[in-house]
């Protein structure tokens, strides 16, 4: 049985990989919301209020752009929908907690957290304080968006463009899928994902980014149907 | 105006968290609805890494020559093989920096 700390550091090891990605990803979305126009204060509060990137670098250019603030919050609403995908895998593991360290937790959701805590998950079902996992990779998430946000807000337009760090994005995450390669019905879902999210990317509100998913889970039904 | 609603994004934002961690029994998904959650991060991601590679910051799709085809491929290697994910990411980055900057 592994101890609290062990969990915690387990979880802040699992993610700190990612921050090659998270960390320019941080700057990039400081400096875009300071080119923008927007003022330090609000986007640095972003960080902490919404604490998505994807999310608040397209409410910025929306309301930049001159979409109605509606507009902005259904996209920010839409674009974080995924998140239900996570919380359901994970409320398997977190089913024990009190409703208000649930209610805690859930904050530190995000993508790279719960896919390695996920995967820890996976093979410690029975450990007693699993949740220290995903409270490690979620703070150490937290902590660094919030440090790397400020860094492009203070650097600002002093972010070259050209070098492209917005790529270390995509990479990150093939990082975390790559060895489902290996497994033929996994490959099955992320192509159809994958194209699915190429089809339908100019459908509004950036909605390509949970019906993909969505597509992709039909489909792995549909395989695991075929399997049996 | 801008202050309010970004204080309404996080709040949905934050139920988008929240929900399925507290608020809904876990008992009430079936047993195949569970088995389907087990795909969700190869459903999910690959909608953050085609669009991140295949099309560029104006919307368009992106040459087929494009650096960050190569870029991805390099990476999808070096990760199959090495199982690190800091070696993904760098061998990823460099060699399309490699391609922009050098050739």
């Amino acid at each position: 049985m592994l101890t609290k700390k062990q969990l915690l550091t387990k979880g802040l090891l699992s993610v700190a990989p990612h921050m090659f990605s998270v960390i320019p990803f941080g700057i990039v979305c400081g400096a875009i919301g300071i080119e923008l126009g927007f003022s330090p204060i609000l986007v640095y509060a972003m960080s902490i209020i919404i604490f998505g990137g994807a999310s608040q670098i397209v409410f910025l250019q929306l309301l930049s752009g001159g979409a109605s603030t509606l507009i902005a919050v259904t996209s920010v609403g839409v674009i974080n929908s995924r998140h239900l995908l996570y919380g359901a895998v994970l409320s398997e593991y977190l089913e024990k907690l009190s409703f208000v360290k649930k209610l805690l937790i859930s904050y530190l959701v995000v993508d790279q957290g719960f896919a390695e805590s996920n995967k820890f998950f996976q093979k410690n079902k029975n450990e007693p304080y699993l949740h220290y996992h995903l409270l490690g990779s979620g703070g150490t998430l937290w902590i660094f968006w919030q440090l790397s946000t400020l860094s492009g807000i203070i650097l600002g337009s002093f972010v070259p463009e050209e070098i492209g760090l917005k790529f270390a994005v995509p990479l990150t995450f093939i990082a975390i899928v790559v060895q489902d390669l290996k497994k033929l019905d996994h490959v099955i879902v992320m192509i159809t994902c994958g194209l699915s999210s190429l089809l339908f990317f100019d459908a509004p509100f950036k909605s390509y980014i949970i019906i993909s998913p969505i597509i992709a889970l039909f489909v792995a039904a549909l395989v695991l149907r075929l399997k049996k | 105006m801008t202050w309010s609603s970004i204080i309404i994004a996080g709040i949905i934002t934050y139920f988008t968290r929240m929900t399925m961690v507290a608020l809904v029994d876990r008992d009430l998904l079936g047993e195949r609805i569970k088995a389907v959650l087990a795909y969700v991060p190869s459903a999910v991601f690959p909608a953050i890494i085609f669009p991140g590679i295949f099309i560029n910051d104006y919307g368009l799709f992106i040459e087929m020559n494009d650096p960050k085809i190569f870029g991805a491929i390099v990476a999808i290697l070096v990760g199959y093989f090495s199982r690190n994910v800091i070696a993904t990411i760098l061998s990823g980055l460099f060699s399309y920096w490699i391609i922009i900057f050098l050739l």
